[in-house]
């Protein structure tokens, strides 16, 4: 591999040229791991951004991971993105949700420190050789014959790019409520960009209205902690990054305390207020993350809420003095929520930084997209991240990876990067998006892979290194790591599966099993929930040699594999039909046996698989086999 | 009259036809069969159903369609406008029809010649000969009907008794949709309570041991897999009847009684031991059942390779039956305790003796029946001792039920994937939704909804056409 080398310059310094092969508008989630892939396929690359001090900021929960976004996370690093690294950098609470229940279910998850992620993807991103970052709006998009070829700037700047990314949050139509307030904006302080939105609105793509919310941000020293319960990190915090051992960041611990009666009756008091519940806003917000207006309306039976205090940052640093106060986003006029803030225990006395407020917002239908991300009715431009419909910084940055490696891989006219709901939750995702749109602001949750034993945390490497390895997507020294890791594992299966002994000479050594005479390998003993590698040594003193990396590996290999395994026969047939691609100039009004109805979906839908001309809304069963027939028939090569 | 538009595709089917006349739009999406019995008759039904189906009416009759499910006089013309016969017209609009497609019905006079010129005029106009099941298929295929829907109406159509035809029309009904769409709806529950623990671990409001809830409903569930598999045989032997043999050693008189109970010389009956050396069948109708009567080889130790054969299969008989009448005469030479123990509930003795002062082990069986005078009498009490049999036990009962072996087969995969559900429900919620999943997907195959290109091909071969 040779690339140009950059010197460490200053990020405002690194403009050099007006022409890439890659332009990333954005410098949020999405836009830092769009900008970080298409730069390490070797694109020559730029990232737009309004403030380049801003980039990697985390405008919400400070938080990363958690179930399902933590697997996402593992993902994005097994290809070679940054968000894992980044908060191994900046993670100041660590925990393993689920650490009881199976590897498949855990989800890691910590808080970072606001300044300490920032810095730290910035400084990732300054080393990132082939990407260029320049300060600035974008105004406008360059299109020549229906095809990307360039945006223009505030000032009026031509940049040109083959290929562009947009990864804008939710900048378009953006409006803040708070109260009866509203103020036109795409994030706290940020003025949203009028002219680019215009541009989606004219290619006539569907648009959706959505809403979400922001508590409001306290002063820690305000708050009379001992008063609170508090939750601890773990003992031994578990990193995202496959090339992390540990955490080196000093952790804290986060309080909790609870709403209560008083806390309701102001909420109630002064519902008509609020501008989720007064009717002023008609996007819909996610169900799972509601406000505490909506929790107070709707579970009016609950007696309280619970509240996760969290700080921002460690003492020392520039948000060590504020706390985010999970659980009750609000879009109440400033004064209710200074009220009800301060019936809550631990917090009479509470000093409020910034008050919160519900944001509406526009998002392009997913269903507007390719499976790499790129407009179907605009070719050139991708969309990741907010703007498709999603929440969550792991969601944007695991669509701002695949739009930053397609839009690097087409602008080199190379095949494209895409997963399958088989392999990745990414794929889970974007499969999901695409062939089904959303209603909620969508958020990646373990229940939405139906091949979830396979897809864990813990193996995300085994699942992707080896793809991004092939795109040249991956680091020397992270492959190098890989390999010894799965040379490790591998050594280890072998050698659990090599020990075999009979239930007589296990009983002598202190296990009881079935006396059924049937000899087991120590891989099948560890099958059995209550035995682990260590209850396993004296047996067989061979095990002894194993890192605890490798016995929990075996461990979770052997308490899957019979349910892997049939599972690998689901993911063959889903391959063999779901896989099956529809042809793009297929005719779907020439299929017999298909309801008006349905030809009309198909042919809105414009799906590229039978899988995701599955999961359309109101294609039935049958009419799925009708399609499946006439594509055999018709497209038998296929 | 003019020719309507120039669309040229050809179907392989019709090349021969198509060559020389021009076809109508969406033709090549449209079948047509005579859905009535072939051969002269009153009336003869044909049906058509695809995108050209307007066009065909419009195309025969020279005129517009008639009112969607109004029946109306028409004169049908062939492709040079020569007169075919007069017929009703019927014009079904999709998705209101049967297929849920444009549908037209022609009923024309019921004439081998009306129902060539019908033919040769409709493929002249390029729509395709339907094939077996195909009306069904497309109905199925445009969610007009589910899997067991259409399999009720296979059954109907093949109906050849009365409880044959009630258990097909209930669960043409969606009898068994009903049954399976309960199943479905707990075990989503369990399945949301399982997803709820695992996917919100931090949340005050959900308890980390939310899916433990699931258990009970779960267990009813698997519960009531079990009846309706238990309840299976009545669903089967309903569909495809009931068997019985007639056992017992040689000349004792099973070849009379088989003659006696269906009133026919089926089998060659003599004083002398052995007459019968395979199974000889008798078909009849009790209770509103098809009945398969087996008269059999007796049963004896003989050298004779052929008699000994017969004897095998003789019992092999009995064993695959639902009823066995296991004949007696004298109750010591010819009476085998072994095979009297092997009897089971549906089963009956039947002792042919004049002196019937033996013991007999008869604790299983539902009846003994002695006809101790040889007047005959004995032959009607067992045919009134089959039919209550077979209408207590085998006929149609209030629930429907599961009718083949594909469906006992669906939900045989199912409970056994909750049964693991359930024991993984404690310290691998993961397990369990995963087994919960399977679950699903067996219920999903019932209703047709998986896998389904190869249940299509083995169910809709077994339609007749047009129907």
């Amino acid at each position: 591999m040779f690339h140009v080398k950059h010197g460490p310059k200053e990020l405002s310094e690194r403009v050099m040229t007006l022409s890439w092969d890659v332009i990333i508008i954005g410098g949020g989630h999405a836009g830092c791991e769009a900008a970080a892939a298409s730069a390490r396929l070797g694109s020559k690359t730029l990232l737009l951004t309004h403030k380049i001090e801003t980039i990697g900021e985390m405008s919400c929960n400070p938080a990363i991971g958690g179930l399902g976004k933590g697997h996402l996370v593992r993902e994005v690093d097994a290809l070679g993105g940054l968000m894992g690294l980044v908060a191994d950098d900046s993670g100041i609470q660590f925990r393993l949700l689920n650490r009881s229940k199976g590897p498949a279910v855990q989800g890691p998850r910590t808080q970072s420190d606001r300044f300490l992620y920032r810095q730290s993807m910035q400084s990732r991103l300054n080393t990132v050789d082939n990407l260029e970052i320049m300060a600035g709006a974008a105004e406008d998009l360059v299109v020549e014959g229906g095809q990307v070829v360039g945006v223009v700037t505030e000032a009026g700047q031509i940049l040109s790019a083959p290929r562009v990314v947009l990864t804008t949050g939710t900048f378009l139509k953006g409006m803040i409520h708070i109260g009866e307030t509203r103020i036109p904006a795409g994030r706290a302080d940020e003025k949203p960009s009028i002219g680019l939105s215009d541009r989606l609105y004219d290619s006539g793509l569907l648009m959706g209205r959505l809403k979400t919310g922001t508590p409001a941000r306290l002063r820690k020293s305000s708050i009379d902690w001992d008063a609170l319960d508090m939750q601890a990190a773990d003992d031994e915090p578990v990193p995202f990054s496959f090339m992390n051992t540990e955490i080196t960041v000093p952790q804290i611990a986060c309080g909790i305390t609870h709403t209560n009666a008083e806390t309701h009756g102001v909420i109630q008091d002064n519902i008509t207020l609020s501008a989720i519940n007064n009717g002023s806003i008609s996007g819909r917000g996610p169900r799972y993350c509601p406000s505490i207006e909506d929790k107070v309306v709707r579970f009016a039976d609950r007696g309280r809420h619970q509240i996760f205090l969290e700080p921002e940052g460690l003492p020392d640093n520039p948000d060590g003095d504020i706390v985010y106060p999970n659980g009750i986003s609000s879009s109440l006029p400033d004064d209710v929520q200074d009220k009800f803030l301060r019936t809550i225990r631990g917090l009479e006395e509470v000093v409020v930084e910034r008050f919160g407020y519900a944001i509406e917002y526009d998002y392009v239908d997913p269903r507007e997209l390719k499976s790499t991300l790129e407009v179907k009715k605009l070719n050139g431009l991708y969309l990741a991240g907010q703007i498709n419909g999603t929440t969550g910084y792991e969601e944007a940055a695991a669509q701002g990876l695949i739009a930053g490696a397609n839009a690097a891989l087409a602008a080199q006219s190379r095949g494209p990067l895409i997963l399958d709901r088989s392999q990745a939750y990414i794929g889970v995702m974007i499969d999901d998006l695409i062939s089904k749109g959303v209603t909620e602001p969508y958020r990646m949750f373990t229940s939405r892979a139906e091949y979830r034993l396979a897809l864990r945390a813990d193996n995300a490497d085994t699942r992707l290194t080896p793809i991004g390895e092939n795109l040249g997507l991956i680091s020397e020294s992270r492959k190098e790591a890989f390999h010894v890791k799965h040379e490790a594992f591998s050594y280890a299966k072998d050698l659990a599966g090599s020990l075999k002994a009979s239930p007589n000479t296990l009983k002598s050594k202190g296990l009881t099993v079935n006396q059924d005479g049937v000899t087991r390998s120590a891989l099948d003993l560890l099958a059995y929930p209550d035995i682990s590698v260590e209850a396993l040594k004296p047996v067989w003193s061979e095990l002894g040699v194993l890192s605890s990396q490798q016995s929990d590996y075996l461990k979770t290999y052997a308490t899957y594999a019979g349910y892997l395994e049939r599972q690998e026969k689901d993911i063959e047939s889903f391959r063999r039909d779901a896989g099956l691609r529809i042809p793009a100039d297929i005719d779907f009004a020439k299929i017999g046996g298909l309801s008006n109805e349905v030809r009309q979906k198909l042919n809105e839908g414009r799906p590229e698989t039978l899988g995701q001309a599955q999961r359309l809304e109101g294609v039935t069963p049958g009419a799925l086999m009708a399609v499946l027939a006439y594509l055999k028939k018709h497209y038998r090569a296929a | 009259m003019t020719r309507l538009n120039n669309n040229s595709t050809v179907s392989t089917k019709n090349d021969e036809a198509k060559a020389k006349t021009p076809t109508l739009k969406g033709a090549e999406d449209t079948i047509f069969s005579l859905s009535s019995a072939p051969g002269q008759a009153g009336v003869s039904v044909y049906r058509i159903s695809g995108p050209a189906s307007a066009e065909t009416i419009r195309q025969l009759s020279q005129k517009k369609c008639p009112k969607a499910r109004f029946a109306a006089l028409r004169r049908l013309y062939n492709v040079d406008s020569k007169p075919i016969d007069e017929a009703l017209v019927l014009w079904f609009p999709g998705p209101a029809s049967f297929t849920g497609e444009d549908s037209a019905e022609f009923h024309t006079h019921g004439s081998p010649a009306v129902t060539q010129a019908l033919s040769h005029t409709l493929l002249s106009l390029g729509l395709l000969q339907a094939e077996p099941g195909e009306f069904t298929r497309r109905a199925v295929q445009n969610g007009k009907l589910d899997l067991t829907e259409a399999e009720g109406l296979a059954d109907l159509i093949d109906a050849q008794t009365e409880g044959q035809r009630v258990q097909a029309l209930r669960q043409m009904g969606g009898g068994l949709k009903e049954l399976y769409e309960n199943w479905r709806e707990t075990i989503l529950d369990a399945l949301a309570q399982i997803e709820g623990e695992i996917d919100f671990p931090d949340e005050a409001d959900i308890p980390d041991n939310l899916s433990h809830g699931a258990y009970t409903p779960l267990t009813e569930v698997m519960q009531d897999m079990q009846k309706a598999r238990g309840d299976m045989g009545r669903g089967a032997a309903i569909r495809s009847g009931l068997d019985i043999a007639i056992i017992g050693a040689p000349n004792v008189g099973k070849s009379t009684l088989i003659n006696a109970l269906t009133r026919r010389e089926i089998a060659i009956t003599s004083p002398e031991a052995g007459t019968t050396r395979d199974i000889v069948e008798a078909q009849m109708v009790i209770s509103g059942l098809p009945v398969t009567l087996s008269d059999t080889a007796g049963l004896r130790v003989t050298e004779n390779k052929i008699e000994a054969e017969g004897v095998r299969r003789a019992k092999k008989r009995a064993q695959d039956s639902e009823i066995t009448i296991y004949v007696i005469r004298s109750g010591v030479s010819d009476y085998d305790g072994e095979i009297a123990k092997s009897l089971s509930v549906h089963d009956i003795i039947y002792v042919n003796a004049e002196n019937a002062d033996f013991e007999l082990d008869k604790e299983t069986v539902t009846a003994v029946i002695i006809d101790d005078l040889l007047s005959g009498e004995g032959e009607k009490r067992l045919y009134e001792q089959l039919e209550k049999t077979i209408s207590e036990n085998f006929s149609v009962g209030q629930d429907v039920g599961l009718t083949r072996e594909r469906h006992a087969d669906c939900v045989r995969r199912a409970e056994s994937a909750i049964e693991r559900a359930r024991s993984h429900l404690a310290f691998s919620p993961e397990l369990a939704g995963d087994d919960l999943r399977t679950a699903l997907r067996a219920i999903a195959e019932l209703a047709g909804e998986a896998d389904i290109e190869a249940v299509f091909d083995r169910i809709f071969s077994r339609f007749c056409v047009g129907k």
